[in-house]
């Protein structure tokens, strides 16, 4: 038989350009697979590696996916705060070891800022538990200060002693510009493949600091005649934060905590458990994404016509070669088992060039994967879902084979040993 | 394998599907080792019957035997190992698989059939080199290029090598010569003849120009021994 898979590797090779493209046609299809597979994972294992070690995120009454994303991930805006006195009150509980409060709104050319204080530092974890590590520099200790993360301080080109003037919102700069006080860069983090890269860090009280005067949203005309002496004399402290990371005392106090703290009377509030609103949003998207692995899946199967189509319209050219087969001694399973083999390897070298070209683009496009997104490329090297797309690629091509095959058999045996053209 | 006949047909009926019948035929013969010559026009069935007598077609009545065994009565299987041990094909023309080199060409009755290749010594290339240099074809950049690239002449004999190697018993030839000029037609008959008589196959020359007769042992009319009214 391997005669046979030779004879079916010359043929195959004797039809370059056709089977050429019909091999690109099924690498396509598996990259296509292979790439929705990926990215799904990849953006799990990003998300699923952003926050670790926080037990409860506490913020105003929202959807607890909303409160996630926006808090952890700095996607979407929060439509409600939480104030200051509350936020002392939740700290201040027994069954509560630590807190990080975080304030988020504005923006310094597309990266997010956010106000915290040096807790931030200590108890945000990532990974299984990585603590965030300053390459660069120290921590802010004075309220015109920034640590910024490791995409900000690529992209931007900023180092030590850069000076950063922060834009009120998302905007894109202009007239609703903090000028009137930069910020200076102290610090620069290591990467760590979550958004806090994408995070300009500054201390709550600079937050507080550069929105006096602009109580009502916009800046007030009187708020440049402000000097910095005078606003280094107010109270600093914020009337209100964004969200708050808690540690527990005992892991297993954590859902009576966070009951008590979603029914607490007074201010309402929002308590969530990272892990369990991640769970409800793999929830949300499995949908898209088993709509997308379907898609992909359609995407494969005509992939493999073309394997059939390009095979059965080889036959019409390759019935004299069949004749000559047969006359020369194949018997009919020989005749089956190369038409079998010829989409076999079509679908085998198909399905490895796919393997390839993933790879090939994870390799290329991997690193701008992960800092931009955060996508974690560490699980996305060769896997079992490969080999597996592998057999069932090369298996379903072997099937598709037994049509053209059986054409030829009953052709090859209606011609007799008439060579015909 | 006592009997002498290379090929023996005894009261054969055969007709395409939806066809009267093609064939009919009481008794031919075709000894070990003779070289005959089976003459008739375009038509009349000698494809046909060269099918019947390789096994590739099943005739609707009658026996045909090949080197002693009756093809009808052997199963699917036997009669396919039956034309790939003993059997040498050679066609009118397009007589060579055009994604193979002349030497694999040549050798591709070894892949299909151990006999044949226990028969060269399991050394199919050697043997097809040495084939290939009796009939005049030695040059080794030839041997390795695409048979496409060969002319007519050229792609007949390689056939030939093909159909000689491993040595099987009976040769069958279907108008191997009618897209050859005159001179090329009698060199190839003659080295087809030699090469029969120095592996001792017997040898059933198909064509409808009977003024190749004389090359062969005997001559047969097909029209003689076909009681069948061939329409042409
Ligand atoms: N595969 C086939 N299916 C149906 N009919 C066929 C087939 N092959 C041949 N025939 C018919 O059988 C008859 C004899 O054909 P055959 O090829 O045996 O003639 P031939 O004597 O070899 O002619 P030629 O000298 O032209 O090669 C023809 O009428 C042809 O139409
Ligand atoms: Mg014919």
């Amino acid at each position: 038989m391997t005669g046979i898979l030779g004879l079916a590797w010359r043929s195959l090779m004797n039809r370059r350009g056709s089977a050429l493209l019909t091999i690109l046609a099924v690498a396509l299809s598996v990259a296509l697979f292979l790439g929705v597979d990926k990215a799904r994972n990849g953006a799990r294992a990003g998300f699923d590696n952003t926050i670790a070690g926080t037990d409860l995120i506490v913020g105003a009454p929202t959807g607890q996916i909303n409160l996630l994303l926006y808090s952890v991930f700095r996607l979407g805006n929060a439509t409600a705060e939480i104030s200051w006195d509350t936020y002392q009150d939740v700290a201040a509980r027994d069954d509560i070891a630590w807190t990080v409060p975080v304030s988020l709104g504005d923006s310094h050319r597309g990266f997010r800022v956010m106000g915290t204080d040096q807790s931030y530092f200590e108890h945000y974890k990532y990974g299984d538990g990585q603590p965030l590590r300053v390459v660069e520099g120290e921590r802010f200790a004075d309220i015109y200060e920034a640590v910024i993360g490791a995409a900000v301080a690529r992209e931007l080109g900023y180092g030590i002693g850069s000076e950063i003037v922060l834009t009120h919102g998302l905007g894109a700069g202009g007239l609703t510009d903090h000028e009137n006080r930069p910020f200076i860069v102290k610090a620069v983090l290591a990467p760590t493949g979550t958004p806090v890269d994408q995070t300009i860090h500054i201390p709550l009280e600079g937050m507080t600091a550069i929105h006096v005067g602009w109580e009502s949203g916009t800046k007030n005309p009187m708020a440049d005649t402000i000097t910095e002496e005078m606003i280094r004399s107010f109270d600093l402290t914020p009337k209100s934060i964004t969200a708050v990371f808690v540690g527990l005392e005992r892991r297993g106090t954590i859902l009576s905590t966070q009951r008590a703290l979603n029914t607490r009377p007074g201010e309402p509030l929002l308590a969530i458990i990272p892990g369990v609103a991640l769970g409800e949003l793999w929830q949300v998207t499995s949908v898209v994404e088993r709509a997308l692995i379907a898609v992909s899946i359609f995407v494969i199967a005509v992939g493999l016509v073309s394997v059939l189509t390009s095979i059965l319209t080889s036959l019409n050219e390759r019935r004299r070669e069949m004749s000559i087969l047969r006359a020369t001694g194949a018997r009919p399973g020989h005749i089956f088992f190369l038409m079998v083999a010829e989409a076999g390897l079509l679908g085998f070298i198909g399905a490895v060039t796919g393997i390839v070209l993933v790879q090939v683009g994870l390799i290329l496009l991997g690193p701008v994967l992960a800092s931009s997104y955060g996508v974690q490329l560490s699980g996305l090297g060769l896997s079992l879902t490969d080999l597996w797309t592998l057999l069932a690629v090369t298996g379903a091509a072997l099937l598709i084979g037994v049509v053209p095959a059986i054409t030829a058999l009953r052709r090859s045996l209606a011609d007799g040993l008439t060579v015909k053209l | 394998m006592t009997d002498s006949k290379a090929v023996s047909i005894r009261n054969l009926e055969f007709a395409w599907p939806d066809s009267p019948v093609l064939l009919d035929i009481a008794s031919f013969e075709l000894k070990r080792g003779e070289r005959l010559f089976l003459r008739g026009p375009s038509g009349s069935g000698k494809s046909t019957l060269l099918g019947l007598i390789a096994g590739v077609l099943e005739p609707q009545a009658g026996h045909v035997e090949v080197l002693g065994e009756d093809m009808a009565a052997l199963p699917g299987s036997k009669r396919d190992r039956l034309r790939a041990d003993c059997l040498g094909v050679i066609f009118q023309m397009f007589n060579l698989v055009p994604y193979l080199s002349v030497v694999q060409n040549v050798t591709l009755p070894c892949r299909f059939s151990a006999g044949r290749r226990e028969a060269v010594g399991g050394h199919p290339v050697e043997e097809a080199k040495r084939l290939l240099a009796r009939l005049g074809l030695t040059d080794a950049n030839l041997l390795e290029r695409s048979v496409t690239e060969l002319s007519v002449g050229q792609q007949q004999r390689v056939a030939v090598a093909r159909a000689l190697i491993g040595g099987p018993q009976l040769l069958i030839a279907d108008e191997p010569t009618s897209a050859l000029d005159a001179d090329a037609r009698d060199r190839f008959i003659e080295l087809l003849n030699e090469e029969a008589s120095r592996s001792g196959a017997a040898l059933l020359f198909v064509s409808h120009d009977g003024a190749l007769a004389s090359h062969f042992d005997r001559g047969v009319d097909l029209a003689e021994i076909n009681q069948a009214r061939a329409m042409t």
